[in-house]
């Protein structure tokens, strides 16, 4: 196994699969795209923007977040229970997955080839605040780090802090300023 | 013919420093996205756990990392959706073992196909 091409092995996997009726090439090539297309931070983006103007929706978004993001139709092809965690001024909340790379699909899409390596998922607990100023962000001591590790039956989305300066912003603008990496705690939304 | 993206990127080795592309890929190549595809499908339809899988990925990764082996990301997505197949006796090893060489032999048979410029012999 350890030499074959992987290709090779792919095209093996799925042509039996299929065979057997237990997939369709079909449906395979309406996922690919979904997630080459369609599925990705934008989505995250929209709920944090709705989150930002209505606080009974941003209640039940920290309270439910499966529930509330299923409020625009985006759901988990897992049935994973989706936990979102807000940035303040006194916590900054920051995801990983330790052991492999559970994500919130639903909100944010595939995840970033940086957010597989072996390098952030075990950095991002030994070392948080030292690889958020690799990212660009220095927190002040007083504010608490926490680390929220996924798995696959909960994953996590952050809802970063609203930046000072974005009084006068419509929703759409405001998911304009929202950026993945905000979403995932590596980052902050910045008004433009 | 083969589309793959050579992209050093997806074969860079693990580094202390976070890897980072602006822009990346979702895929670096076809195959790829075909065995995301097929994971993701052959769960919607039933075949198995989410969490069956992604423990059989979690595995792979710790084997594979504790090896020091420089495989990729979906490198050990596919080792585990091999697994996951076996396992859960949705296809048998031996005929994986036999479809993967009937796809190579076609892969070779087409490759030898191109650029001739002289007439070769079939066998059918």
């Amino acid at each position: 196994m350890a030499n074959e091409d992987p290709a090779i092995l792919t095209k093996a996997l799925e042509s039996l699969l299929v065979e057997k009726g237990l997939v369709t090439s079909g449906r395979i090539d309406e996922i690919v795209k979904s997630y080459e297309e369609d599925i990705g931070p934008m989505r995250g983006a929209q709920v944090v923007a709705k989150a930002w103007v209505d606080p009974e929706y941003k209640a039940r978004l920290l309270v439910d977040g499966r529930s509330a993001i299923a409020e625009f139709g985006f759901t988990d092809p897992h049935g994973a229970e989706l936990v979102v965690t807000e940035n303040t001024d006194d916590v900054h909340n920051m995801v990983v997955c330790t052991l492999c790379s559970c994500y919130p699909w639903a909100v944010l899409g595939l995840p970033p080839a940086w957010y597989k390596s072996f390098a952030y998922r075990s950095r991002a607990v030994s070392e948080p605040r030292t690889v958020l100023k690799e990212f660009g962000l220095e927190l002040p001591e007083s504010t608490e780090v926490r680390v929220l590790d996924s798995n696959s039956d909960i994953r996590y989305m952050v809802l970063p802090k609203r930046p000072a300066g974005t009084d006068g912003m419509s929703e759409e603008e405001l998911a304009g300023i929202v950026t993945r990496d905000s979403m995932i705690g590596v980052g902050e939304a910045v008004c433009p | 013919m083969d589309q793959s993206v050579d992209n050093a990127v997806s074969n860079m080795p693990e580094e202390i420093a976070i890897p980072r592309v602006n822009g990346e890929l979702v895929f670096e190549s076809p195959w790829e996205a075909r065995v995301f595809g097929l994971a993701v499908a052959l769960h919607e339809q039933g075949a198995f756990e989410w969490k069956i899988f992604s423990q059989s990925l979690t595995d792979e990764i710790a084997s594979a990392e504790k090896e020091g082996e420089s495989s990729s990301y979906y490198e050990r997505w596919l080792r585990a959706l091999h697994h996951v197949t076996t396992g859960q006796d949705l296809l048998a090893t031996r005929e994986i073992v036999d479809r993967t060489k009937e796809v190579q032999d076609q892969a070779d048979h087409e490759h030898d196909d191109h650029g001739h410029d002289h007439p070769h012999h079939h066998h059918e």
